[in-house]
């Protein structure tokens, strides 16, 4: 009887540690995309939420690592990281702690806390991270370089676009996890389509509080149909991977979408009025060679902005027939307003 | 049912006049404004539905798990199975039902292990449950990684044809599930045998009939009916996103118990929370801090679990692991 109990439990230890073997090997997967080539320059590379594969953010990093492998001849690794906070801060330092890498990259706000821990504790490293957003007067590690956008003034413009374009007099924003990052694309939107048409109605919502917003395009479909139902007749989307929702939900009902950081108009050809694109990639590639030549722009902020279409909106053969020339004219002009400060945005 | 509906229609009419003033100001429709409210109930019945599928498949199969005698945390894993596997038997076919087919199989499965470590091997139900969970995630997470290049996000697929929103065949499939499982439960032999097993196994021991085979039977129907949710969920979705069952599992799982154990029961709750959830969506924003409204599902349901429904009693040896004499 007692051997028969001992066995059992064996069993059952043995069964749950069998489930935890299974579990890690699918979850720390480091993903090298190295050709044999010690020497190279190698960076590594964690995503944001969302992850490769979400044609937006995080690929816009990927697509910039890549051509920094095609023309500066670099190495590099990425981590996928899973789940909240803990799993993005040990990516961070499998990379750092990796002796070949010599520039980590983290992929969004959300890093922001860990990267400059970690940026102190590896001061013989450097470290990049994209939408680095320290509270206001803290002090940035020599060798960490924050990444910016002007979100809200490229948000102003396609605000100004939709206004524009709007048939029914209402536009909807769906922003993914409430955060002040996100709140910026919102009230750099709204203002812009006020700016235009101050009678305008804008219907927003927020996916959820948390970095999983980023991640639940299911939701983001529900709030986008029910924004459509409501007269909305263009929807700008700030949402990550839930911006998919978005998207799917603008093939479902005709109407239109406007998409964030990339180009998106490949998703659903027709219905992406435009998007309000961060060259993530320029920004990579940018500061990797600035890395590679020692001259890393550490310790604070460094703004790609409107200037030098950095952080622009997205006109081209694929949405021309969409946006009226006057329309673009006067989107331009607006533009020219912004850069030449006729138009004050606080970002 | 009828009720529910009813009250969600004045919902609808109260989130309405709170957002008076954007259609109030739009001219063009102010002649319509009640063929235009009369289409935003039809728009917010609709999601209710929709948001309610995975609910009703996963807190209806529970029932049957529960009912048998073994508790089932393990229903955010099953979607999560159930999901890929309609991903992947459409991606690798073409054909929707292909990939209910091998979401089916897939739940199977996973919840083939989840009896087999909690009846066969007796280990705790709840640790097991919650090991699948994570497990499911891993290996998902894994798989996407070699089939896509990125261990998030799936290729697209194209779903599955619903002629109207009304008649997709999953919501049609979740509608009967409730009703021939509220039959089989309680108006079948078999369903007779699987409730006494959870409430006493030695008295159906004793009866001759094998207490174990019936514990695997509610198991593994739980199994199948969650992985139908996850198939919805991809289908709707149209892509597999990393951990997309996002806490589903979970829901269903109080909607069970607010259902008290019966699939009529857990059908209304889920109802209820998929009410709720596209209630905070309606609100306006700015009318109340989002945090509040994000909240909101949870504090509607406690509120009526604490007012309406009473106490709820979970079969007697749920959770008790059985040793055959």
């Amino acid at each position: 009887m007692t051997y028969r109990k001992s066995t059992l439990s064996v069993f059952r230890l043995s069964s749950i540690f069998a489930m935890f073997v299974l579990l890690v090997t699918g979850c720390s997967g480091k993903k090298a995309v190295t050709e044999n080539n010690p020497n190279a320059y190698k960076v590594g590379l964690v995503f944001d939420v969302g992850g490769r594969g979400d044609k937006s953010f995080n690929d816009s990093a990927y697509n910039g690592l890549e051509q920094a492998k095609q023309k500066l001849g670099i190495q590099f690794d990425y981590i996928e990281p899973s789940g909240e906070g803990a799993d993005r801060e040990a990516a961070l330092r499998q990379m750092a702690a990796d002796p070949d890498v010599k520039l980590i990259i983290g992929v969004g706000l959300l890093f922001t806390d860990d990267i400059t821990a970690i940026a102190r504790e590896f001061p013989d490293k450097k470290f990049a991270c994209i939408d680095y957003n320290p509270q206001p007067g803290a002090e940035i590690p020599s060798n960490l370089s924050g990444i910016t956008f002007e979100e809200k003034k490229g948000s102003f413009l396609v605000g100004a676009l939709a206004a524009l374009e709007s048939k029914t007099g209402t536009i909807g924003f769906i922003g993914g996890m409430d955060s002040n990052i996100i709140r910026k694309f919102e009230s750099g939107y709204i203002e812009g389509a006020r700016y235009v048409k101050p009678e305008i109605e804008v219907i927003t919502n927020f996916i959820g509080m948390t970095g999983s917003a980023f991640n639940d395009p299911a939701k983001g479909k529900e709030l986008a149909l029910g924004q459509y139902s409501r007269g909305a007749d263009i929807i700008y989307q700030a949402a990550g991977a839930s911006g998919m929702g978005v998207i799917e939900a603008a093939r479902e009902s005709n109407k239109l979408v406007i998409c964030t950081d990339m180009d998106q108009s490949s998703l659903a050809p027709g219905r992406v009025l435009t998007s309000m694109t961060k060259a993530v990639d320029k920004a990579v590639f940018t500061t990797v060679g600035d890395a590679m030549n020692g001259k890393l722009q550490g310790g604070k902020q460094r703004v790609f902005g409107l200037d030098g279409r950095y952080t622009d909106y997205v006109w081209n053969s694929g949405n021309d027939k969409l946006i009226g020339q006057s329309v673009r004219e006067r989107i331009e002009s607006i533009r020219g307003d912004i850069l030449g400060g006729k138009i004050k945005i606080q970002e | 049912m009828k009720l529910l509906i009813i009250v969600s229609e004045n919902w609808v009419f109260r989130v309405v006049n709170l957002t008076e003033k954007p259609f109030g100001k739009n001219p063009e429709r102010g002649s319509n404004r009640q063929l235009f409210m009369e289409s935003l109930a039809v728009v917010f019945i609709l999601q209710v539905l929709r948001i309610s599928v995975p609910y009703l498949f996963a807190s209806v199969g529970a029932v049957f798990s529960e009912r048998g005698g073994v508790i089932n945390l393990a229903l955010e894993g099953l979607i999560l199975a159930g999901a890929f596997g309609a991903m992947l038997g459409q991606y690798l076919t073409g054909s929707a039902w292909a990939g209910v087919a091998l979401a089916l199989a897939l739940g199977l499965v996973v919840s083939l292990l989840h009896a087999f470590v909690t009846v066969t091997l007796r280990a705790d139900q709840i640790v097991s449950g919650i090991a699948i969970n994570i497990l499911v995630m891993g290996v998902t997470r894994f798989a996407l990684g070699l089939l896509f290049g990125s261990a998030m996000n799936s290729a697209r697929i194209a779903g599955m044809e619903a002629p109207m929103p009304l008649f997709d065949p999953l919501l049609l499939i979740a509608v009967l599930s409730v009703v021939a499982a509220q039959f089989v439960l309680f108006r079948t032999p078999y369903g007779l045998r699987l409730r006494a097993a959870g409430e006493s196994a030695e008295a159906v021991e004793t009866a001759g009939l094998d207490v174990r085979k019936l514990r695997y039977s509610g198991v593994l129907i739980s199994g199948a009916l969650s992985a139908l949710g996850g198939a919805f969920l991809v289908f709707q979705q149209h892509s597999f996103t990393d951990n997309m069952s996002a806490g589903r599992g979970y829901i269903a799982l109080a909607a069970m118990i607010i259902g008290k154990w019966s699939p009529v029961g857990a059908a209304l709750a889920s109802l209820l929370f998929a009410a709720a959830e596209a209630m905070s969506m309606w609100l306006p924003s700015g009318w109340l801090p989002s945090q509040l409204v994000q909240s909101l599902p949870y504090v509607i349901t406690l509120l009526v679990l604490a007012g309406f429904v009473g106490k709820a009693t979970p079969p007697k040896e749920v959770g008790v692991p059985y040793k055959p004499k």
